[in-house]
């Protein structure tokens, strides 16, 4: 009776395990791209994630391989000053999108660890507030760039 | 015979009422669309260097319309946001552009040297200036034009964020100040205020 106590609680753990779903995978990035400063100087990362689940879930935070450190901002205006600051997390409604803009949200790339150029294609590990993280491919803009560019755009 | 001077001096004083009424029409108000801010701020003037390495005054841009803007390069969403604007507004323009110069002003002179605001402005448009300095002459530049900046407190590594005022100030070929852009404003309105200061008051 005990074992099978057991047995139903782990193949409950299981099941719950299936139906409730890891936030990234239900998360679908579009948009993803990076404004490349010259030398080392940070460069922001913008895309727009959407989530199709029932449940609600939130971005924490990134990791880069190309990059030593990641952040997530929030660029404000308060009485004709432009400021920037930290944020914990980005939340992402349940059927909902956030979007990640210039003069908004933002991730900020830091010592990047080789060179980052125009045309170069960037991963980025987006991290949830469940725990699971979405890699996502970004592309590098020149800094003069408003957009992700042409998606159809031969990539040189 | 004795008339003569008579008339020279009537036909002097046509002249002279013809070129002050001359005189009245070139100075009327430009129709703007941003806010107008001329007579309500100082003349450009200022003590700084230029991303050469070259000592620079507001002297040097005489003949040119001049963008002041405030940021640093290590603002990595506003700043370069702003900038790549106004590549979008020097291309609308076209050959009128080359009467202009956008002067982007360092509020982080300890990280921005010269060759660092080069590359910098360089990599946004071929009208762009980047000017560092003393910080008293930065201060004096930001006073002048009651904008403002604030070091935000370091973080563990030493990096840290400067808050900053998002204007562009535009100042006639003359070094007047003319017109104030916020982000707020449209870049048609921009470009068309550029469009009038840029095709008055050319040097023959």
């Amino acid at each position: 009776m005990k074992s099978f106590a057991t047995l139903s609680l782990l193949t409950g753990l299981l099941l719950a395990g299936a139906v409730h779903a890891t936030a990234a995978e239900h998360i679908h990035a579009s948009h993803a791209w990076i404004r490349v400063l010259p030398g080392n100087l940070p460069a922001g990362a913008y895309v727009t994630l959407e989530n199709d689940s029932d449940q609600a879930a939130a971005l924490s935070g990134a990791s880069s391989k190309t990059y030593g450190q990641v952040m997530l901002h929030q660029s404000s205006m308060q009485g004709g000053m432009s400021r920037m600051t930290m944020v914990d997390s980005l939340a992402l409604p349940a059927h909902g999108k956030a979007v990640l803009a210039p003069a908004g949200y933002h991730l900020m790339l830091m010592q990047p660890v080789s060179p980052v150029k125009p045309g170069d294609t960037v991963r980025l590990l987006l991290k949830f507030s469940d725990g699971s993280s979405l890699p996502t491919d970004f592309i590098a803009r020149p800094a003069n760039a408003l957009d992700a560019g042409d998606e159809n755009a031969a990539k040189p | 015979m004795k008339c003569r001077p008579l008339w020279l001096i009537a036909a002097s004083l046509l002249l002279v009422a013809g070129l002050l009424l001359g005189g009245c029409q070139n100075s009327a108000p430009l129709p703007f669309r941003l806010t107008n801010v001329t007579g309500h701020m100082p003349p450009l003037e200022f003590s700084l260097t230029n991303d050469q390495g070259k000592p620079v005054s507001a002297a040097d841009y005489k003949g040119k319309v001049v963008l002041l803007y405030f940021g640093y390069t290590h603002c990595p969403d506003v700043c370069p946001l702003t900038m790549a604007h106004l590549h979008v507004v020097m291309q609308r323009l076209g050959a009128l552009a080359d009467g202009a110069r956008i002067l982007f002003v360092s509020v982080d002179p300890a990280r921005d040297t010269p060759a660092v605001l080069h590359a910098y402005v360089n990599a946004f448009d071929s009208h762009a200036v980047g000017l560092t300095g003393k910080p008293g002459n930065i201060e004096a530049l930001v006073k002048r034009y009651r904008s403002a900046f604030t070091r935000e407190p370091a973080s563990k590594d030493g990096n840290y964020e400067v808050s900053h005022s998002s204007a562009i100030y535009v100042f006639d070929r003359d070094g007047k100040p003319r017109v104030l852009s916020t982000p707020a404003d449209s870049q048609d309105d921009l470009v068309h205020d550029l469009q009038l200061l840029l095709s008055t008051g050319v040097q023959p």
